[in-house]
C-alpha cells in the first residue's frame, strides 16, 4: 500500500444539466508534484472546488491518510492542512502583504492585532523558501508575480501541507515561471504535497511526477512523467493527435492597413501614462503581436484603436482613413474587426442566445434588419451556418444561452462573428486565455487562414508560445513603451523574456518598421 | 386512485417547467404571491383573531364582486408599472414614475380644462398631452444620464418631488382648474372624460384596453425589434452593447422618455376616467403628496418581472387584492390594518420574486438525479471543442 497524503476515490459531482466530474479517483502521494492536466471544462476545477470544500461531491469520498474526511467548506479544507492558490488571486488590494496574508487568521491578544509576532513568522518563511516580499507594501502597488508569492505565502503561513496551484503560470514571464518551478520543487523537497492544475504540457514535463488527466469530467488516467511525452499526455488530454506547431506559409505583406502615430493615452488612475508616444504599423497579409507582461500598456492601447476610450494625443489610420475620433460603429463599418480582451466583459451578452450575439456587430444591417424589425430567421439561418462552418457547439443550437456554453466554444463563437464580418482588420486580444489545447489550434489556425486572406491581423498576447508561433512581427510593450522589435522567427523566448520584463531594451524608434 | 403521473415523470415535468425561463418566472411569481398571503394573513390574525377568516376570505375573494373597479384601478398601475419595468430592462431604475405620473395628469387636466375641441377628440387629446407630459419628466433624468452620468435613480427622485410641487402650485394659481373651497379641481367636461365601458357602479373605462394595447405594443418593441434588442443588450451587459458601437446615449434618453410617456398616460388615465356620477368627474387635490400609483408600479413591475405582458397580469392582481382589501373593513379591521395587509402582500410578493432564480434552482435540485440521462445527453452535446474530427478519436 502506497503512502497517500490526500485521496479522492470516485467523485461525482453534477449540475444542472452537466455532470462535471463522473466517477474520478485522484490519489496524491505525500511530497510529490502532482500535476492535473485536462481541457477547459474537463472538470478539474470542480474536483478541486470538491476538495477545497466550495462543492459537496453526489457520490464518493475524500480520504486523508486513509481516513474518510467531510470537507464542508472551505475553512475545513484548512483546518486539513490544504491550502490553495487561486487562478485569479483572493487578495484585498488596499492591504499591506502582511496584511492579506494574516487575513482571516491574525493573531491577537484580547482583541488587539499582534502584527509583530505575524510579520517575523512571514519573513522566516518568505526566506526559508526563497520567496522575496516586502511585508508592507501594498498589493496594488506590486507585480502580479509577486502578488502570487503572497498568496503562497499564506498557504505556508497557514501550515498547510496539501498545495493546490490553479494555473499559477497564466500570469508570469519565463524568468518569473522558472523561479516558480524552484520553489515548487522545493516544497516537494519538504514534504509538501502538490496539485498542479495546468494545460500547459512543458511546465508538466519539467516540474511534476506524476500526471492525473481528465476528460470531459472523466478520469482517463494516471501517468509517471518519467515514463511518458507530451505527444502522448496531448493525446490523453484531446483524444487524439495535437500539432503543436503552426503551420505558416511565407507571405510578402502588403499595404499598410493600420497606421497608428505617437499615440498617447493617460493612466486612468495616477498621473503616468499608460501608452506613451507608441507608433506602428499593421500591414495586410501579416499578423503583428504586441507581446508583454499583462498591465504594461497593451489593453489601454488596443482600447484607442477599437474606440472604448479616447487617445489623448496621436493619430490612427485605418488603410488611409482617420480613425482617431470614429465612434466604434463607424471603425466596425469601415472594417475592423475585434475580439475583445475579456469575452464575458465585452465580446459577449451572456444572457442572450447564440444566435443573438453572433449578429452582435450586424443586427442593424440590411441582411438582418426590415424596417427596424429584427429577421429572425436569417438570424437563425446565419447562427447554424457560421456555427457548422466554426466547428460552434452548443446544447440547445442557435437558442443555447451564451452564459451555459462552455469558454471554448464562446470564443469560438465570438471568432466566427469577428472573421465572417467584413473586415480588412483583424485585431484580436488574448484570444486563446483560459482555452484547452484544441480550442488553442483551432483558433491559431484561423489567424494564420485570416493573415493569408489578405487580412491585417494585430494580435495581442501574454502567452510566449502563442507570440512565437503564431505571428510575424513582435512588438514588446513594457510600461507603456514598445521596447523592442523583433522577427519572431530571430528570437528566443528567453530574449523576448528580458525585453518583456524590462531588462533590455532597445531605441524603439529607430526599429519601426518603415 | 393512482396518480396519473408516476412520481419520476411529474418531476421530469417540473424540470421541464422550470427549465425555460419564462416559467421560472412565473412559478417564482406563483410562489412569491403565495408567500405574500400567508404573510398577510398572519397579520390579520395577528390584528383580530376572530374575524381573521372571514376577512381574509374576503381579501382573497371579495375582488371577483367588484371586477370592474379591478380593472379599472388595474389601469394606472398598470402604465406605472410598465414605466418602471420597461426602463429597467434597460438596466435603469426609474423610479421617478410617480412624477410623471403626476406631470401626465397635469397636463391631461390642462387640455381637459383649457382646451376647447370637439366631443370624441377632446379627451384623445387630453391622452396624448398627459403622454408628452411624463415624456418631458423621463426625458430630463435620461439626458442627464447619458450625457453627465448622473444617477437616475436620485434625478428621477428628486424629480417627483419637484413635479408635485410645480403642479400642486399651477393648479392653485389657475381659477378655471382649481376649486379653492373644496381644495380639489374642477369637474373636467363631459368631452375631456374618457369614454365608459358601461360596467354599472363601475368607473371602468377604455384606457384599461388602451394599456393592455399598449403593454403588448412594448413587448413586440422589446423582443422583435432592433431598438429592444439594443435595449436589452445594454441592460444584460453595458460594456458588450459599447463594444457593439450601439448608441447608449440615445438609447438611454430614449428608453426614458417612453418610460416617462407610460407613467404620463398612467396619470391621464386616472384623472380622465369618467363618473360614475353624472355631472361629476375625477378629481385631484393639491395636498403635496407624491402619488402612490408611481410607487405601486415598481410592485407590479417586479411582480411581473419586468415583462410587459407579465406586468398586465401583475397589475390586475395587485388592484384585485387591493379591491378585496378594501371590502374586507367590513369585519371590523381598520382601513390602515388592511392597508398594511395589502401593502404586505404587494411587497412581499414582489420582493419574493427577487428570489426567483434561488426558487427556480431548488425546483430543480428536487428534480435531479430522476433525469440524469437528459442531463448526459446535455453534457455531451456541451462538451466543447475537444472531438472535431470523430475518427481521430478513434485512431
Amino acid at each position: 500500500m502506497e503512502n497517500y497524503i490526500i485521496e479522492m476515490l470516485h467523485i461525482t459531482k453534477e449540475f444542472p444539466g452537466i455532470i462535471a466530474n463522473d466517477d474520478i479517483t485522484l490519489r496524491l502521494k505525500k511530497g510529490e508534484i502532482h500535476a492535473l492536466l485536462g481541457e477547459n471544462g474537463a472538470g478539474k476545477s470542480t474536483l478541486m472546488s470538491v476538495l477545497f470544500g466550495l462543492h459537496q461531491p453526489e457520490k464518493g469520498e475524500i480520504r486523508k491518510n486513509g481516513e474518510v474526511i467531510k470537507i464542508n467548506s472551505p475553512k475545513d479544507a484548512n483546518d486539513l492542512g490544504i491550502g490553495m492558490v487561486h487562478q485569479h488571486f483572493k487578495l484585498v488590494e488596499i492591504f499591506t502583504v502582511l496584511e492579506n496574508i494574516i487575513l482571516g487568521v491574525e493573531p491577537s491578544k484580547m482583541g488587539f492585532l499582534q502584527k509583530k509576532e505575524a510579520r517575523e513568522k512571514v519573513i522566516s518563511l518568505s526566506e526559508k523558501y526563497g520567496l522575496q516580499v516586502d511585508p508592507d507594501a501594498l498589493i496594488e502597488k506590486i507585480s502580479v508575480g509577486m502578488q502570487q508569492r503572497v498568496e503562497i505565502l499564506k498557504m505556508l503561513y497557514r501550515d498547510n501541507e496539501i498545495l493546490i496551484f490553479d494555473e499559477p503560470t497564466a500570469v508570469l514571464t519565463p524568468q518569473e515561471i522558472d523561479e516558480l518551478m524552484e520553489i515548487m520543487r522545493g516544497f516537494a523537497k519538504e514534504g509538501k504535497s502538490i496539485l498542479f492544475i495546468t494545460h500547459k504540457l512543458n511546465e508538466i514535463m519539467s516540474v511534476a511526477d506524476r500526471c492525473s488527466v481528465l476528460r470531459k469530467g472523466k478520469y482517463i488516467g494516471t501517468v509517471e512523467i518519467k515514463d511518458t511525452n507530451k505527444e502522448e499526455l496531448s493525446h490523453m488530454m484531446v483524444g487524439r493527435n495535437v500539432n503543436f506547431n503552426v503551420d505558416k506559409i511565407e507571405l510578402e505583406p502588403g499595404k499598410v492597413v493600420l497606421n497608428v502615430k505617437d499615440v498617447t493615452v493617460a493612466s486612468q488612475r495616477g498621473k503616468k501614462n499608460s501608452v506613451k508616444n507608441v507608433s506602428f504599423q499593421v500591414r495586410a497579409g501579416e499578423i503583428v503581436c504586441l507581446a508583454g507582461i499583462e498591465g504594461n500598456g497593451q489593453t489601454e492601447l488596443v482600447s484607442v484603436i477599437t474606440g472604448l476610450e479616447k487617445v489623448n494625443k496621436g493619430e490612427i489610420l485605418l488603410g488611409d482613413e482617420n480613425i482617431t475620433k470614429e465612434s466604434i460603429r463607424n471603425r466596425s463599418k469601415s472594417g475592423m474587426s475585434h475580439i475583445p480582451e475579456d469575452r464575458h466583459k465585452h465580446g459577449l451578452v451572456l444572457d442572450y442566445s447564440l444566435e443573438e450575439n453572433m449578429v452582435l456587430q450586424r443586427y442593424w444591417q440590411p441582411e438582418f434588419e426590415n424596417h427596424g424589425f429584427i429577421k429572425r430567421k436569417e438570424m437563425r439561418e446565419y447562427c447554424e451556418k457560421l456555427s457548422a462552418q466554426y466547428d460552434v457547439r452548443s446544447g440547445q443550437g442557435p437558442l443555447t444561452a451564451a452564459r451555459n456554453m462552455s469558454g471554448g466554444n464562446q470564443q469560438k463563437a465570438i471568432l466566427a462573428r469577428e472573421i465572417d464580418k467584413e473586415h480588412k482588420l483583424l485585431i484580436a486580444v488574448q484570444p486563446t486565455r483560459g482555452l484547452d489545447v484544441g480550442a488553442i489550434e483551432f483558433i491559431h489556425k484561423q489567424l494564420v487562414a485570416t493573415r493569408d486572406a489578405g487580412k491585417a491581423v494585430l494580435l495581442v498576447s501574454l502567452e510566449l508560445d502563442e507570440v512565437m508561433g503564431v505571428s510575424d512581427r513582435i512588438l514588446v510593450m513594457y510600461e507603456g513603451e514598445i521596447v523592442g522589435e523583433f522577427n519572431s522567427k530571430e528570437v528566443t523566448a528567453q530574449e523576448l523574456g528580458l525585453y518583456m520584463s524590462g531588462a533590455k531594451r532597445n531605441n524603439a524608434k529607430e526599429n519601426v518598421y518603415a | 386512485m393512482h396518480n396519473k403521473l408516476s412520481s419520476p415523470e411529474l418531476k421530469k415535468k417540473i424540470k421541464n417547467l422550470s427549465g425555460s425561463k419564462g416559467m421560472s418566472a412565473f412559478t417564482a411569481a406563483l410562489l412569491a404571491i403565495v408567500l405574500g398571503l400567508i404573510f398577510g394573513f398572519i397579520i390579520m390574525i395577528v390584528a383580530s383573531p376572530e374575524n381573521s377568516l372571514s376577512g381574509f376570505g374576503m381579501v382573497l375573494l371579495g375582488g371577483f364582486s367588484r371586477l370592474g373597479d379591478v380593472f379599472y384601478f388595474a389601469t394606472p398601475i398598470l402604465m406605472t408599472g410598465l414605466a418602471v419595468g420597461f426602463a429597467f430592462k434597460m438596466g435603469l431604475f426609474n423610479i421617478g414614475a410617480a412624477g410623471q405620473y403626476t406631470m401626465g395628469m397635469f397636463c391631461a387636466l390642462y387640455v381637459g380644462f383649457m382646451w376647447d375641441l370637439p366631443v370624441g377628440v377632446h379627451w384623445v387629446a387630453c391622452i396624448v398631452a398627459g403622454m408628452l407630459g411624463g415624456m418631458i419628466w423621463g426625458f430630463v433624468p435620461g439626458i442627464l444620464k447619458a450625457t453627465m452620468n448622473v444617477n437616475e435613480v436620485i434625478t428621477s427622485i428628486m424629480f417627483n418631488y419637484i413635479g408635485m410641487y410645480l403642479v400642486d402650485m399651477w393648479i392653485q394659481d389657475n381659477a378655471t382648474m382649481y376649486v379653492s373651497a373644496k381644495t380639489r379641481t374642477n369637474y373636467l367636461p363631459q368631452s375631456a372624460q374618457i369614454p365608459s365601458l358601461g360596467v354599472a357602479n363601475s368607473n371602468v373605462n377604455v384606457s384599461i384596453i388602451i394599456a393592455i394595447v399598449i403593454a403588448i405594443i412594448l413587448y413586440i418593441v422589446l423582443n422583435k425589434t432592433t431598438f429592444g434588442y439594443e435595449l436589452k443588450a445594454t441592460g444584460y451587459n453595458k460594456n458588450a452593447s459599447t463594444y457593439a458601437g450601439m448608441n447608449q446615449k440615445r438609447n438611454i434618453i430614449l428608453t426614458m422618455v417612453i418610460a416617462g410617456g407610460m407613467a404620463g398616460l398612467g396619470g391621464a388615465f386616472a384623472i380622465l376616467a369618467p363618473s360614475t356620477i353624472a355631472g361629476s368627474s375625477m378629481t385631484y387635490e393639491p395636498i403635496s403628496v407624491i402619488a402612490a400609483n408611481g410607487f405601486t408600479g415598481i410592485a407590479v413591475a417586479l411582480l411581473g418581472a419586468s415583462n410587459p405582458v407579465g406586468i398586465i397580469f401583475s397589475a390586475v392582481f395587485i388592484s384585485y387584492i387591493q379591491r378585496g382589501g378594501t371590502l374586507a373593513t367590513m369585519f371590523g379591521y381598520k382601513p390602515e390594518i388592511i392597508d398594511i395587509v395589502i401593502a404586505v402582500i404587494i411587497y412581499f410578493s414582489a420582493f419574493a420574486i427577487l428570489m426567483q432564480s434561488t426558487l427556480a434552482k431548488s425546483l430543480r435540485k428536487f428534480t435531479r438525479g430522476k433525469v440524469k440521462e437528459s442531463n448526459a445527453n446535455a453534457n455531451n452535446a456541451n462538451a466543447g471543442p475537444a472531438v472535431v474530427d470523430k475518427k481521430k478519436e478513434e485512431v
